[in-house]
């Protein structure tokens, strides 16, 4: 029995190394049509489900050269270029709204053109046998990337402010509710800050900044407003550990409280207040539903920080159902991505900065 | 000159803090003044395709109990090898980092990797996959729970059940368990609160369902996916019906989590 019973909770502890190696394995598994055609090319190639004409130099298995695929796409607009009356509108309305979507990203991508030369050269291209669809996972990584960045600024600095003033400016009396309530709103399921701003915060952006309701800016404010309660309890607990003599002592010596704070509290808890931020971090960076609403979910590059754009996790969340065959395997391809780009993140945090906690 | 620099100081931190305060209540009171106006019994009573919220609630709420079926146990059992069977050895270590790298992974990443495993090759969304997937979401917090909870078990305890002659795990199912009953059942009560309310991983493993089902084989009710779905519908009905579950859904989480709170100082009294 007590052999049986180590046997079972050894295995158990086991699991976890099962599932997340598991994990990666399975992701890596569907992943594979994506990864062999379109190999490491597919994290800076612009275009998605884009579908382009294989010209004779320009063979399937191709797709991991960038200037040859992209000298297809231009060679194929310069043909369209020259016989743009001959094509019927007919072409273009087989189209449908993805298609449309990502016209823009082409646009915006180093690629280049006119609306219509695009629009012409897709319907060019649906109509000639010989295409095929690319997928390129660039839009949605920067997409992720610039609203993680953008919701560290807007989050550290109040992050910040709210962990210094509940450890080190409150009373006990106005810390402790406040404490709790912020460490209550960090459990808030974040489908209601996706909401929020969706209804309220975005619009209430964009009449401030212009542009559109949902984009880059409103999700990365969103974001940041989704790690505020997170990051500041952690920050604030790993201030509170500095021990009270080494304070006193600074203030006994006629430091101000700025000094303190600055010169005793940072550098104690600079590891444990990194590691926290780098935890919110890898939060923003695998967000969905406070993303999902707020960034639009159209495959373009915002060029400006008022344009929609899209991050990896809306386009699982919103892509994934009705994809199969190579577009559901590009999808397993930046699931991978997310995945091993927040697995790095955290560890890091774990290995260099919060080591010391346990 | 410092003590300018000092209240200048003091001063934004306090703004700061006010600010990030304003944005978080700000959210609370649109999400509690949108909630209680759509509010009524007729969402208890009917199921969503009546305009209702009941299949909704019952589903998510069965959706979150079969994950902590599955994966309490498991992450009990974890945890107990952790810090009773392992010795504090390097394995042990391992896992544990691994459990808290796992704890932070996306959860959307967690949907496809059921998805990859349990929808695809059935062929269709299903409860049993979205249970699953939570439960493997909520596994690394039960673990993370009972190792902390079961090191605060005084030393004293288990060699005092060791000298009696219990086998070891009599001592820790006797002994140690219940002396870390009331930690281990604050941690459960705030993993349940953590995966009610998650919607990601949902997305693509059970689904939604307008009607009210039990039965787990096929595409089952649940209210985050329902609120993500109702809130981008142009009809404004159907707008309000999201803000009452997304009010009803905050209540209840932060209820269970206030409770947890409550039981931890009943506690340490």
């Amino acid at each position: 029995m007590e052999a049986i019973f180590k046997k079972l909770s050894a295995l158990s502890a086991t699991t976890i190394l099962l599932i997340l190696s598991a994990i990666f394995v399975v992701l890596f598994i569907y992943a594979k049509p994506a990864v062999s055609k379109y190999g490491i090319h597919f994290l800076v190639d612009p275009r998605w489900d884009v579908t382009v004409a294989l010209n004779q130099n320009n063979t399937a298995n191709n797709a991991s050269n960038t200037k040859a695929t992209d000298e297809n796409v231009a060679n194929n607009q310069d043909t369209v270029d020259n016989d743009n009356g001959i094509n019927s509108d007919d072409s273009i309305n087989t189209d449908d709204d993805m298609a449309n979507s990502d016209d823009d990203a082409i646009n915006s991508g180093p690629i280049g053109g006119d609306d219509s030369d695009v629009l012409a050269a897709l319907g060019d291209n649906t109509q000639s046998k010989n295409t095929e669809t690319i997928y390129g996972g660039l839009v949605p990584i920067v997409g992720t990337v610039l609203s993680t960045i953008l919701a560290m600024f807007f989050a550290v600095p109040i992050a910040m402010g709210i962990s210094i003033f509940l450890a080190e400016i409150a009373g006990p009396k106005l810390s402790k509710p406040v404490g709790m309530a912020i460490e209550l709103l960090a459990a808030i399921p974040s489908i209601i800050y996706g909401m929020w701003g969706l209804f309220y915060f975005g619009p209430f952006i964009s009449r401030i900044f212009g542009g559109s309701s949902v984009s880059l800016l409103v999700a990365g404010l969103v974001l940041g407003v989704m790690i505020i309660p997170f990051m500041s309890s952690l920050t604030r607990d790993s201030m509170n550990t500095t021990p009270d003599v080494l304070k006193e002592s600074a203030y006994a010596m006629g430091a101000t409280k700025f000094e303190v704070i600055k010169d005793v509290i940072f550098p104690y808890a600079k590891q444990g207040i990194i590691g926290s931020m780098i935890l919110a971090l890898g939060r923003a960076l695998g967000e969905t539903m406070a993303v999902a609403f707020v960034i639009g979910g159209v495959f373009t590059f915002p060029k400006t920080i008022t344009d929609p754009t899209v991050s990896i996790p809306v386009v699982l969340a919103n892509n994934f159902a009705e994809s199969s065959g190579m577009s559901l395997s590009a999808l397993f391809y930046l699931a991978l991505v997310l995945f091993v780009l927040s697995f790095i993140v955290i560890s890091f945090a774990k290995f260099y900065f919060l080591r010391d906690k346990k | 000159m410092r003590l300018v620099i000092n209240k200048i100081v003091l001063f934004l931190s306090t703004l700061a803090a006010v600010l990030g305060l304003i944005f978080l209540f700000w959210i609370l009171i649109t999400l509690t003044v949108k909630g209680v106006a759509a509010l009524n019994l007729h969402l208890f009573t009917n199921d969503l395709v009546n305009n209702g919220l009941r299949n909704l609630f019952v589903g998510q709420f069965i959706l979150a109990l079969i994950a902590v079926v599955l994966g309490v146990p498991i992450g009990m059992a974890a945890g107990i090898y952790l810090q009773e069977y392992s010795f504090n050895n390097k394995f042990a270590s391992f896992i544990r980092n691994l459990s808290d790298v796992m704890m932070s992974a996306p959860s959307i990443v967690i949907g496809t990797f059921v998805y990859a495993v349990v929808v695809n090759p059935i062929g269709h969304m299903s409860g049993w996959a979205g249970a699953i997937a939570l439960a493997i979401l909520m596994l690394p917090i039960v673990v993370r729970t009972t190792d902390d909870m079961l090191g605060l078990v005084p030393k004293e305890l288990r060699e005092a059940g060791v000298a009696i002659g219990a086998p070891k795990y009599k001592v820790i199912f006797n002994i140690i368990i219940k002396a870390a009953k009331v930690g281990i059942m604050t941690g459960l009560l705030l993993a349940f609160a953590r995966i009610i309310g998650e919607t990601a991983p949902l997305l693509f493993t059970s689904g939604n369902s307008q009607y009210f089902t039990l039965n787990l084989n096929q595409e089952f009710p649940s209210l985050t996916v329902a609120i993500y779905n109702l809130a981008t519908m142009p009809d404004k009905h159907l707008v309000e019906i999201a803000w009452a579950g997304a009010f009803i859904l905050t209540v209840f989480v932060l209820i269970i989590n206030l409770l947890g709170r409550y039981i931890t100082k009943e506690k340490k009294r």
